[in-house]
């Protein structure tokens, strides 16, 4: 499994890691900074991580994913730091013998990252700046 | 008892480490969100508020140890 935490995704690293002439399909999702929320428009983000923790978070999902879907190999890579409209943030994917497998493990991963890895997303306005979903 | 901030704790506790003293008697989870709480009310406001320890969730009555490595997890909004 490639599991890491990066300043800067590099799609091929991903790719190259997940292929294998054993599989027949590659999927890998990418999450982009996007230019607005809430009907403003976002100048940047910029993520922390418990680094320590959120690899340890990351590999447990990993390894679910590999109990439920027969999947070959697994990448994982989220970002820290600065990031401005369209970078990418997080790579996840996933290389197994057919497609089925890559789409639903893939986004099982995205599902699961978003809800229990200790990373945290600084949405910066032109005005003021929040930390995502912090609030009720 | 030193434990470690992210995200918006930092903010709200004003530092990127807290140390408590010892004479404040915290033994568990519980205990040191009571504490938490009195100290910094700010916290209270957050959609939810976690604690790890040695990386891992910790559960509400989970004893703490003075070697053990305790973080604040606020909300996580990672992806």
């Amino acid at each position: 499994m490639l599991l890491k935490i990066t300043d800067h995704i590099i799609i091929d690293e991903a790719y190259n890691y997940l292929q294998d002439d054993t599989c027949g399909a590659v999927n890998v999702f990418l999450g982009t900074v996007r230019n607005h929320a809430h009907g403003k428009a976002v100048i940047k983000l910029v993520f922390e991580a418990y680094e320590a923790m959120a690899l340890q978070e990351i590999q447990k999902i990993a390894l679910r994913a590999k109990e439920q879907w027969p999947l070959e190999k697994i990448a994982i890579i989220h970002t820290v730091g600065e990031k401005l409209p369209g970078e990418a943030v997080v790579a996840v994917g996933a290389s197994s013998a057919h497609r089925q497998a890559v789409f639903e493990a893939t986004a099982f991963i995205m599902n699961e990252l978003k809800k229990s890895v200790p990373i945290w997303k600084h949405e910066y306005y032109d005005d003021e700046s929040v930390w995502v979903n912090a609030h009720p | 008892m030193e434990i470690l901030l992210f995200g918006i704790t930092k903010e709200i506790i004003g530092a990127g480490k807290l140390d408590i003293p010892a004479d404040a008697g915290i033994t568990d989870i519980n205990g040191l969100k009571q504490w938490l709480a009195g100290q910094y009310p700010g916290l209270s406001s957050l959609r939810s508020l976690a604690v790890a320890v040695n990386r891992c969730y910790a559960k509400e009555n989970q004893l703490l140890n003075s070697n053990d490595e305790i973080a604040l997890i606020p909300p996580v909004s990672g992806g």
